[in-house]
């Protein structure tokens, strides 16, 4: 089984290609789909435990030597994305059911859905820098497809931006490889990580090092870059929303992490201090917009900038507990933001509209709904014990062994923010006089609620249930600070 | 005002046979040489679009009456198919096999499944064209 770790990427591609064979028959299409992202979760908690008790699993396709051809690596970082992508999928494909409609189902939704976690699990196994951009153009083809899927026109002009701006990262992408190609002359990354140890990270690669962060910044929506991700995001409907602010994001995200522990770890000095400094702006400027609005999709879109900075400064500061700090955050964003997005779905559909000013009362009508959004606004906002506590507490505790203490000082003020945010939310939406509420169908929102509680109840677990996975979270730290473990299991023979 | 495009219809009833039968030369050359399934699916589309343009789309689907989704979907299979069959022998995926055989007529040929491999490319690009350009096209 030594092709185990391609798995996660095989199965959705395969059963996206067979959807394309059932354009009309909706329910078969459902079918397919979650037999689709139920063999691919199998196949990743399998491939989540070989890689715990076999160390790092490392192939290269078509049986070329390593650094030749493209190798694929699953370590303990990417087994444990992979998996946390697949779930998140599961739940968002069970919550569309409800509330996608027909229309979309017929225009390749699911299809879309399942390439576009093909690329995203392909990205966060690759092991070649130019296939992680061959898997980048995959899975934003698939999201220019969900974005402008519908064709309402608020869509059409937040898709134009979206396919600009995405456009011009993998141009730039592309260039920057060559660049880094000219210098180094490989392209498998665990090679290239050892040719830059050699030759000792000379200037030009420190540059290729910030041409790499614009690139995966614009992709993570960094400061400055952020710019097009409140517009572009809010246009989709609510399930595409939220696999696109659970996924996406973190894939830009994951590849700074990875570059930044892998190839550019010979001048922090300057090239972590950049990221933190970008990292601390990023969250500021998330909390300034999610206290700005009023619109419940854009309050949370900002939380998305927030946790971006959050993980990207623990992963700045290069020592254990940051850098494991900032995979358990990550993995917990990536949950509750999932859970937040399909919550305030609901409160839209219940409601009817997105503006916080005309709602209010939902509490009399809709208990549990206001009771979940609460556990699940207390988690973002990491209140112990739910799952963004521990995350944020060794981020500062790693910032604070490394001396950026106002850095932390901001990144722990910023969480009061957030929950500020998301409290506003529950205060605005749940409490006061009850409105009119628009006529809904009572079924579709019980239907709806199974798959939101599903995920703030994993989110739950994996916040008190954070000692059992701390074993998994040293493993992945491990690899991240000591590159040789993932030369070796790519480079072996 | 009516064009007179007798003559592009008429060379296009010949032209097309023509390129179509380049692109399967293309293909096939792409074993050793460059060509392969991309450019001979290109060069098929080419000589559709060809058709489209002499003719109208109406006549090309009546001529043509596959469903281009379909074959699209076909074309993944395959490749897919191909790459995944390495799964089964335990190599690593997009492993390919190849032997020279003994057949009649052609003498000794090296068979290679990266050929069934391009196949699906070829159907994967001349399926994907032809739908962007039938549902432009089809637009007004």
């Amino acid at each position: 089984m030594i092709n185990l770790l391609l798995f996660p990427i095989i199965i959705p591609f395969l059963f996206a290609i067979l959807l394309l064979f059932f354009k009309e028959n909706v329910r078969m299409q459902r079918v397919l789909t979650l037999i689709g992202v139920v063999l691919s979760l199998v196949a990743s908690f399998y491939l989540l435990i070989t890689v715990k008790t076999d160390g790092v699993q490392a192939i290269t396709l078509g049986s070329w030597p390593a650094p030749f051809g493209i190798s694929m690596v699953s370590d303990m970082l990417s087994a444990l994305l992979v998996t946390t992508t697949l779930l998140l999928t599961l739940f968002v494909v069970i919550y569309s059911f409800t509330s996608i409609g027909q229309e979309r189902e017929r225009f390749f939704y699911y299809p879309a859905i399942l390439f576009m976690v093909t690329g995203v699990n392909g990205a966060f196994t690759t092991g070649d820098i130019f296939n992680m951009f061959v898997f980048f153009e995959v899975l934003l083809i698939a999201s220019y497809l969900l974005i402008v899927l519908g064709g309402e026109k608020k869509q059409l002009r937040e898709s134009i931006k979206y396919i600009l701006v995405n456009v011009v990262s993998s141009a730039l992408f592309v260039i920057t490889v060559a660049f880094l190609y000219s210098v180094v002359g490989t392209l498998n990354m665990a090679d290239i990580s050892v040719k830059i140890t050699e030759i000792g990270q000379p200037g030009i690669i420190t540059l290729i090092a910030v041409l790499l962060l614009i690139v995966f910044g614009i992709k993570g929506s960094i400061f400055p870059l952020h710019f097009w991700l409140p517009g572009s995001y809010a246009a989709p409907p609510i399930p595409v929303l939220a696999l696109f602010g659970a996924l996406l994001t973190k894939v830009g995200v994951y590849a700074i992490m990875r570059t930044y522990t892998l190839f550019f770890t010979h001048n922090i000095g300057f090239t972590h201090e950049i990221l933190m400094a970008l990292s601390i702006l990023t969250i500021l400027i998330g909390c300034i917009g999610a206290l700005a609005y009023f619109d419940l999709k854009q309050i949370i879109i900002y939380n998305i900038v927030i946790a971006v900075g959050v993980i990207l400064f623990g992963a700045a500061q290069m020592n254990e507990a940051g850098i494991s700090g900032a995979i358990f955050y990550l993995i917990h964003d990536m949950l509750i933001k999932g859970a937040l997005f399909l919550l305030i779905g609901i409160i839209i559909y219940v409601t009817g509209t997105s503006n916080l000013r005309k709602m209010g009362g939902l509490m009399k009508t809709h208990a549990p709904l206001g009771w979940f959004f609460l556990i699940a606004a207390f988690g973002l906002a990491g209140i112990p014990p739910l799952s963004g506590f521990v995350g944020k507490l060794l981020i500062a505790q790693g910032a604070f062994q490394a001396g950026n203490v106002w850095g932390s000082i901001i990144m722990l003020a910023s969480s009061l923010i957030v929950l500020l945010s998301v409290m506003r939310i529950f205060i605005y939406a749940f409490w006061g006089e009850p409105v009119e509420l628009p006529k809904t169908n009572r079924k579709s929102y019980v239907r709806m609620m199974f798959p939101a509680i599903a995920m703030v109840v994993l989110s739950i677990f994996y916040g008190v249930g954070t000692e059992w996975l701390i074993p998994y979270m040293t493993d992945a730290t491990d690899v991240l600070l000591d590159p040789s473990i993932y030369i070796d299991a790519v480079l072996k023979e | 005002m009516k064009t007179n495009d007798v003559i592009l219809q008429t060379t296009t009833k010949v032209v097309f046979f023509i390129i179509f039968l380049f692109s399967i030369h293309i293909f096939f050359a792409g074993h050793y040489t460059p060509g392969g399934g991309f450019v001979g699916g290109l060069l098929t589309t080419g000589a559709i679009v060809l058709l489209l343009l002499a003719f109208d789309l109406k006549t090309v689907q009546k001529a043509l009456p596959f469903n281009f989704t379909i074959m699209t979907g076909i074309g993944l299979l395959l490749s897919l198919g191909t790459a995944s069959g390495a799964i089964f022998f335990d190599v690593p995926f997009f492993t390919h096999a190849f032997d020279d055989f003994t057949l009649p007529l052609f003498g000794v040929t090296s068979l290679h499944t990266a050929m069934i491999f391009d196949a699906g490319v070829f159907l994967v690009v001349v399926g994907s064209a032809i739908t962007i350009i039938q549902s432009i096209g089809g637009d007004s």
